[in-house]
């Protein structure tokens, strides 16, 4: 069985991840706290990947990225860096279209911490930063794990984003989702039956020690 | 010497309500702030600790000039030397009992003091415990001596003692009053519970209809 395509998810849904968790948490953090009108309008952009089909995003990010037009072409002169079917261009689609995934978890993260803890910090002489890392953040952690999961499964089960922006191209940006699509239109189903119960697994796995580590957690720090 | 004459309009239960209030206290006075809930007794320390903006008007405090409207003048809450503690305890429930102590240290300021505190409110041996493990009146003391690890010169308790039942009442008052006498503060306590304000303060401010309508001795205010 040729494993690339699943490898490719993985580090697909890796740097994806990773990248989102740097971006999520400002983000969320001014989602939760800013009194700026502006940030419904924010809000809703975020979110708008969760309501619309895969093919629009797809369309102008595949729109977007190619040399024909001026972004395209600017990232391809200057930077020497092509979006259009590569596998850096699968990764800033994948953040795209994960994004609500991330930001939402970590926003209501936030906005289950007692107002009087973030008063005391104040009153306690500390500023933003450290009430972040030291009081916010260790506070959420099951935000954390619970944002950093779904962001990870959710571009582990992309399909129709990648398709459009990655295309096909073996080792690539030809993920599991796109190989199993493929391997039941060459009417390979036994290959298609492979890599789909390996995702199941894997997602089952994922998911259920999630689920196991958050429950334990929660006991530990006595909300439960 | 705290000056303060502020305005603020609050919503209060009865809809929208104005806060007009001067007065002067004196260092090293213990003021009760007494007036029936959503008055705005809590409004005026948070004013004062700079965690609430007044509308208009002026804060000095030992001099120097916390809040001026007409200046453009607001000292965030972390360069106000104050020490705060809330109805609610507000522990980090991430930190041990000394780990919530050392977080309030300034920098560079010997942890010396952590221990001292502990000491005080006779929390030594429990230390390494987290918060939550403590009782309500065992909380509330981690809270006082976390307060005063920064030296203040100024302490605001909002309703400190309200959740906690007449033994530990009583217990804590103690607590208050010795800080208060030792570190020679000047302090505000918001209470609505009359035999309270009596046995700890030497002036009581009574605040009703966004006014304070009486100031002066306890005793000729609630009778003897």
């Amino acid at each position: 069985m040729d494993f690339s395509p699943f490898i490719l998810t993985l580090r697909l849904a890796l740097f994806t991840t990773l990248i989102l968790f740097f971006l999520g948490i400002p983000l969320a953090y001014w989602l939760a706290y800013s009194k700026y009108r502006i940030k419904y309008a924010v809000e809703a952009i975020v979110s708008l990947p969760l309501v619309l089909p895969p093919t629009v995003l797809g369309f102008y990010l595949l729109l977007a990225f190619s040399p024909e037009n001026a972004l395209g072409a600017f990232l391809d002169e200057y930077v020497d860096l092509r979006l259009v079917f590569t596998f850096p261009g699968l990764v800033l689609a994948s953040v795209i279209y994960s994004l609500p995934f991330m930001v939402q978890p970590l926003r209501s993260g936030f906005a289950s911490i007692p107002k009087a803890w973030l008063d005391t910090a104040q009153t306690l002489g500390k500023g933003r930063w450290v009430t972040l890392t030291r009081v916010l953040l260790p506070n959420m952690r099951s935000a954390l794990l619970t944002a950093a999961v779904l962001s990870f499964a959710h571009t582990v089960g992309e399909f129709g984003v990648v398709l459009m922006v990655g295309g096909n191209i073996p080792e690539e940006t030809r993920v599991i989702s796109v190989a199993i699509y493929n391997e039941v239109e060459a009417m390979n189903y036994g290959q298609a039956n492979r890599y789909s119960l390996l995702l199941i697994g894997f997602s089952f796995l994922v998911l259920l020690i999630t689920y196991w580590v958050n429950h334990d957690k929660n006991r530990v720090l006595g909300y439960d | 010497m705290i000056e303060l004459d502020l305005e603020k309009s609050l919503f209060g239960p009865d809809g929208k309500m104005g806060l007009k209030v001067s007065c002067q206290i004196k260092q090293g006075e213990l003021v009760g702030l007494y007036g029936p809930s959503g008055a705005g007794k809590s409004s005026i320390l948070r004013m004062i600790s700079g965690l609430m903006r007044p509308d208009a008007g002026k804060l000095q405090v030992f001099g120097r000039a916390w809040f001026d409207q007409s200046q453009k003048i607001n000292l965030k809450p972390q360069r106000r030397n104050i020490g705060m503690v809330f109805q609610e305890y507000a522990l980090f429930p991430n930190m041990s009992v000394e780990e919530n102590l050392l977080f309030a240290l300034d920098k560079g300021q010997a942890p010396a003091i952590v221990s001292e505190m502990l000491e005080r409110v006779g929390l030594e041996k429990l230390a390494q415990k987290r918060p939550m493990v403590l009782s309500g009146g065992q909380k509330q003391r981690v809270a006082l001596a976390r307060a005063m690890v920064r030296r203040p010169n100024i302490l605001l308790l909002d309703e400190p003692l309200s959740a906690l039942d007449m033994d530990m009442r009583a217990n804590l008052q103690q607590y208050i009053v010795q800080f208060h006498k030792d570190f020679a503060l000047t302090t505000l306590l918001v209470s609505h519970d009359a035999s309270e304000i009596r046995r700890m303060a030497q002036r009581v401010l009574v605040l009703e209809n966004g006014k304070f309508s009486f100031d002066g001795e306890p005793g000729i205010f609630f009778g003897n």
